[in-house]
């Protein structure tokens, strides 16, 4: 007999998780010292239930594992909120633990009570109210399932402080099967001839692919297939790495802040290859425009509801990236149809003109730091081998267009939610899961004090994370609207009464470095990633007020109408 | 376009909420929902009524499908089906109003079901439509109260729904 207690972290044990973040409180007291009394599952405990459910959301980013959080009930709940429905936007693989007041108080408004099942669930993948200790081993067990198969993401675990006291026998199923879920894995063959066809027959074809590579473990095959047709290829702010970005094939990223020539070749190509995205509004622009042009469009998903939710697919294919890429891979071996190799080349002509016009170049400031300038050297200075992590705004569009991402896995950002303060709390679960890996916190002055208190998270853990503070003293994607849209009033966009970053750091126990000239930039970043290898840094770079995000798609335009940094 | 979507769902707690916290979240309108366990005490059988136009309903059926407790989705309004509402009315009947309500009832193939002096209550089960000629057909000022169940649906013939 064991407690239900001690089956739950029974059960992380039985799922190999490694961390768990958290937060203690009343009603999970039980839970704690069932974690106590073992040493097989480590408690790295957070600062603020937001950022455990970021940090675990991080680990689970950076490797292919589930991210666990276990808070309280009440406010403890109530503060993961936001980190829950970050990582559901994302489609991340999470089972969030929450303690909940006794069973026979719930409903009566009791101490630290509020309905989580409820709260969480428009956020959540799935969620659960165990009842019965009987029941809570194969809850955990359903849960981990349903979070990391599927399209990911999270799943809430509610567990009344009774049921963590009541005493029960522990059984753990080494498989599950659920009458009501189950996803398709394979894709149906003849949808991927199809495609196969509409492929090797277009005249100017494009894939585009996004997380769902990354999320599926597909990059591998992304990367052979799309070498192996030799068409151009862009992947969205969360496919970033799913293709080498350092090859020609890659076009750069999509949408409101990608390429000249991704855009346009979205725009224009007959035939859209599309994986693991959903033509979100931020990626496609205005739908009604997107659509206007005639393309053929297939789409592969493993999520049915994916599929022709913005824009009609002509080809969808329901099945797991991979499997299905893989097939595909085979079907052309096996076959004797290719792309036309002087057709392609037409198209990638036209594609080289518009790569000519080099959207990305900045100009440099004498004296002034330019933030893309401190992106690029970053990428220097950690060869393009670091994991690295952003908070929202500016300065995550520069570190998506400036570092350039050969590898999956190694750029971790919120994409869907856009949830400025996952910066950190991500750095730091990477850092524990990829001990042995660089991690960049790339920020700015508004989004690091979102979750500025896990600085002392960090130290207890000794994470030797790099924060690299874009510091332009604006909020500077709003800034950069209210320049643009609002006839440059800039309405509570400055960030006044900053703090002194470095004595910030330094009062937290780490190593902080002011930067505020563009020839010391380099040096800087040195000095943070080899002199201080095994500390956490936090460097402060001052950076132009005026900078701004190009090219520039506005919100409700279409792909074509783009904004370049010349026309200003 | 006016669907009727079925849907078997596990019987547990909280998954009727699942499925109305779908549609207001992605902004689908209900017209009607009825629920209730089946022969199978682990299974619920839902009826919602819905209106959308084709990719509207597509999605609908599809983010349905992606819920955990959801078993299986079917738009009967695709095929041949059944649907029936049950209506309890509750009118003022006095003087010759009685009479001339037990007729319309009778038209309609309803019954009486509960007499006062001056009220009656008329069962009457049909479609959700023939609901609607029936209050029509009164006098609104006679009418005190209306219960309408939503629709229930069900394909006709070899057409079945299970697990």
């Amino acid at each position: 007999m064991m407690t239900g207690a001690e089956i739950v972290i029974r059960c992380l044990q039985e799922e190999k998780v490694e961390y768990v973040f958290g937060y203690p409180g009343g009603a999970v007291l039980h839970m704690y010292d069932a974690l106590f009394k073992q040493d097989q599952v480590k408690h790295v405990l957070v600062r603020h239930e937001q950022a455990a459910v970021h940090a675990a959301d991080g680990l689970a980013r950076s490797t292919h594992k589930v991210g666990v959080a276990l808070v309280t009930s009440g406010p403890g709940a109530t503060n993961a909120v936001t980190g829950i429905a970050t990582a559901y936007m994302d489609s991340i693989p999470l089972v969030v633990i929450s303690g909940q007041v006794p069973s026979e108080y719930i409903g009566q408004d009791a101490f630290q009570e509020c309905d989580t099942v409820g709260i969480t669930r428009p956020c959540v993948k799935h969620n659960f109210l165990v009842k019965d200790v009987r029941d809570l081993a194969l809850t955990l067990k359903k849960a981990f399932f349903i979070a990391n198969s599927g399209r990911p993401g999270p799943v809430v675990v509610d567990i009344p402080k009774d049921i963590t006291a009541a005493k029960c026998k522990f059984e753990y199923p080494e498989t599950i099967q659920l009458r009501s879920y189950n996803p398709v894995v394979k894709g149906h063959l003849g949808q991927i001839k199809k495609a196969l066809h509409l492929l090797c027959e277009a005249k100017r074809p494009m894939v585009y692919s996004g997380g769902g590579v990354i999320l599926s473990n597909g990059a591998e095959e992304l990367t052979r297939l799309t070498r192996r047709l030799g068409f151009p290829i862009t992947n969205t702010l969360m496919g970033l790495g799913s293709y080498p970005a350092s090859d020609r094939q890659f076009l750069g990223m999509p949408g409101m802040h990608g390429t000249l020539e991704a855009n346009l070749a979205m725009q224009h190509c007959d035939v859209l290859l599309a994986i693991g995205a959903r033509f979100d509004d931020r990626v496609i622009g205005n739908p009604m425009n997107f659509t206007s042009i005639p393309r053929k469009i297939i789409h592969i998903d493993i999520d049915p509801s994916s599929i022709s939710k913005r824009v009609k697919v002509d080809v969808p294919i329901v099945g797991n990236v991979p499997d299905v890429l893989e097939e595909m891979l085979k079907l052309l071996e096996a076959g004797n149809a290719s792309p036309d190799a002087e057709v392609l080349a037409l198209w990638w002509k036209q594609i080289e003109e518009w790569r000519a016009k080099q959207c990305m170049k900045y100009r440099m400031k004498k004296n002034i730091i330019m933030p893309q300038y401190v992106i690029e050297k970053l990428y220097e200075v950690t060869g393009g081998k670091a994991i690295v992590t952003s908070d929202v705004g500016q300065h995550q569009m520069w570190a998506a267009q400036y570092y350039r991402f050969d590898e999956p896995r190694r750029w971790l950002n919120s994409g869907g939610l856009g949830t400025m303060g996952v910066g950190l709390p991500y750095a730091m679960g990477a850092s524990l899961a990829n001990p042995e890996m660089q991690v960049a916190c790339v920020t700015g002055e508004g989004s690091i004090q979102m979750c500025i208190q896990e600085l002392s998270t960090a130290k207890q853990f000794r994470l030797p994370i790099k924060i690299i503070n874009l510091n332009n003293r604006y909020l500077g994607m709003v800034r950069q609207w209210q320049e643009m849209f609002y006839g440059s009033r800039y309405s509570e966009s400055y960030m006044d009464s900053l703090p002194d970053f470095v004595k910030l750091a330094e009062a937290y126990g780490h190593v902080g470095i002011r930067v505020e000239k563009p020839e010391d930039v380099e040096a800087a970043l040195k000095k943070a990633f080899i002199d201080h290898k095994d500390d956490l840094v936090f460097i402060d770079f001052i950076t132009d007020q005026k900078a701004n995000v190009f090219p520039m798609v506005a919100a409700g335009k279409g792909l074509a109408d783009m904004i370049l940094a010349e026309d200003l | 376009m006016r669907h009727i979507i079925s849907i078997l769902l596990e019987n547990e707690a909280g998954a009727l909420s699942r499925v109305a916290g779908l549609f207001s979240a992605r902004g689908y309108n209900i017209e009607t929902l009825t629920v209730a366990p089946t022969e199978d005490l682990s299974l619920s059988r839902l009826t919602i009524v819905t209106s959308g136009t084709d990719a509207v309903v597509e999605q609908i059926t599809k983010q349905l499908n992606k819920l955990i407790d959801v078993i299986k989705v079917v738009d009967l309004s695709e095929a041949a089906h059944i649907e029936r509402e049950l209506m309890l009315l509750k009118v003022r009947a006095t003087g010759k109003d009685r009479e001339e309500l037990k007729r319309l009832a009778d038209i309609f193939r309803g019954h009486i079901i509960d007499v006062t002096e001056s009220t009656y209550v008329i069962e009457l089960t049909a479609s959700g439509s023939k609901l609607d000629s029936f209050i029509q057909a009164i006098d609104a000022g006679l009418i005190l109260e209306t219960v309408r169940t939503g629709v229930s649906g069900i394909g006709r013939g070899e057409r079945i729904l299970k697990v």
